[in-house]
């Protein structure tokens, strides 16, 4: 069965990526909001926000990149929930196919659309005059931290995405997420907060890795803020790949 | 299928259904709703686990050779399963992909000839009516020429032209070999096209056999009274006690007896 696993995924991956590709709203939806919200904070807020040297845009791109992220994956929940719920889902399961390549392939489609309205976020602030002195490696790592970043957000998706009953249910667990970056060092330094919020900023995991993908494009020496930051990514991609197990596992039986 | 078992939390479903299914012709499941017919496909298609009971398709137990099992039949569920967004030719080129065939656009021209879908085959699915879906699920369930198709309630929900057209597929196949089982409430399909018929009620198969069969299970005098023929439907009725509606709260009254 598992002969079959790479060829069935691309399988799988082409078809739902057509579904992308066929309803480009989601991929603008997915990079208007934080666009939006670039362009609030740097051309309203911004002034009034001290941040320290440099352009403000440059300081809070890496929130509005997590922000991207976690819009972006509540599409991925849609997309998995429609498909439950149409029993196409259950035709892939019926036919001599490698199952697990059915979620892999919302999981990559996720991966894909994601990295391009990231893209798409970042030529914005490119354009809003962010600059980055951040050579091949840096921006590699910057990469590496948002594609693991984004697996694991996914696979948060994945579990709404199995279990919820309705659209609104599979889509909403989102917002929560894309309003942590608002309590962390994102956008405002977290010193200025008052103590249980600021130690909630601190302790939450999109500040180390806002303040690890800034040093990186900012060419400052990245601090011990990375191992704390793929140590977050990774626990919440293990935790949410062993949940979203046991719900697929639970769906299917 | 021997003594399966499945049971939802504290609603047992299926309390020990046997059958078997000849290879070739058309075998119909006939039953209420909520008798636990699509229980039984979903088992049989391996979608779900029995608690108990063993189940063979093709030869192969569902529980120990899954992915054998799924090679040996294809499924139309009781909700079309295709994918709205593809285009009705996509649609065929995907399942066709997905069991390793050759050629797969030739194998989807062939089907959306067959199924009179070659013109719609370039629109996307969501525009097309309800019998054309069916038409087009049915067709995805082709694919592959596999030995077994199993047709959970094909017709419900269509009008009755696209019923007919269904009907005439369904036929078609088992006449090339293909061995059908199906699922339906309606009981004028079943007497329609099945070979043989099985009634599952309150999580047992109460009868089985020939239309012919089940006709004599009614008494003569019933049939002198009326002054023709039974119905099926008579037959339906007269075998399960009465108008079947008793069907939850007897499940469940009835869950300690025999554990």
């Amino acid at each position: 069965m598992t002969t079959h696993f790479f060829g069935d995924t691309a399988v799988l991956t082409g078809r739902s990526l057509k579904h992308v590709t066929r309803s480009v709203d989601t991929i603008i939806t997915t990079a208007i909001v934080p666009i939006a919200m670039m362009l609030m904070f740097v051309y309203v807020f911004g002034g009034a926000i001290r941040h320290g040297s440099g352009a403000y845009v440059s300081y809070m791109l890496p929130g509005i990149l997590l922000i991207t992220i976690a819009s972006g994956i509540s599409y991925t929940a849609f997309r998995l929930f429609t498909d439950m719920q149409a029993g196409i889902f259950e035709r892939f399961h019926s036919m001599p196919i490698a199952r697990s390549g059915v979620l892999w392939a919302h999981v990559l489609t996720s991966l894909i659309a994601n990295l391009i309205s990231l893209t798409i976020v970042v030529g914005v602030a490119l354009l809003m005059g962010f600059r980055t002195g951040a050579g091949v490696g840096a921006w590699l790592a910057v990469a590496g931290i948002l594609i693991l970043f984004t697996l694991a957000l996914t696979w948060i998706a994945v579990i709404p995405g199995l279990t919820a009953n309705t659209v609104s249910g599979a889509s909403a667990f989102a917002y929560p997420l894309m309003f942590l970056p608002f309590v962390s060092s994102a956008f405002v330094p977290t010193d200025t907060m008052p103590g249980p919020v600021r130690w909630f900023a601190d302790h939450q995991p999109v500040t180390p890795i806002v303040n690890t993908i800034r040093d990186l494009f900012g060419r400052h020496p990245v601090g011990a803020g990375l191992w704390t930051a793929l140590a977050w990514c990774v626990g919440i991609l293990v935790v949410a790949y062993v949940v979203a197990g046991i719900s697929y596992r639970r769906r299917i039986s | 299928m021997q003594g399966l078992e499945k049971s939802y939390k504290e609603l047992r479903v299926l309390r020990g259904v046997d059958f078997d299914v000849e290879r070739g012709g058309i075998f119909a499941l006939l039953g209420s709703n909520g008798a636990g017919k699509t229980t039984v496909v979903r088992i049989l298609s391996t979608l779900l686990k029995a608690d108990a009971g063993t189940v063979t398709v093709n030869g192969f137990d569902v529980a120990r050779q899954p992915a054998k099992v799924r090679e040996s039949f294809n499924l139309t569920g009781q909700f079309t399963a295709v994918d709205e967004i593809l285009t009705g030719r996509e649609n065929l080129v995907l399942v066709a992909r997905l069991r390793h065939l050759k050629d797969p656009g030739a194998v989807a021209d062939t089907l959306l000839r067959r199924f009179a879908l070659t013109d719609a085959a370039t629109r996307r699915v969501s525009t097309y009516s309800g019998g054309m879906r069916r038409r087009l699920d049915i067709a995805m369930s082709l694919i592959g020429d596999p030995p077994v198709i199993f047709l959970d309630e094909p017709t419900t929900g269509l009008d009755p032209q696209a019923r007919v057209e269904v009907w005439r597929t369904v036929k078609k196949l088992a006449e090339d070999g293909t061995t059908v089982l199906l699922t339906t409430q309606y009981l004028n399909e079943a007497e329609e096209l099945a070979d043989r018929i099985a009634i599952l009620h309150e999580g047992r198969i109460i009868v089985d056999g020939t239309l012919d069969e089940l006709r004599r299970l009614l008494p003569p005098a019933e049939v002198e009274y009326v002054e023709k023929q039974p119905t099926l439907e008579d037959v339906f009725f007269a075998v399960i006690g009465e108008n079947g509606k008793h069907d939850e709260h007897g499940a469940a009254g009835e869950s300690g007896e025999d554990r």
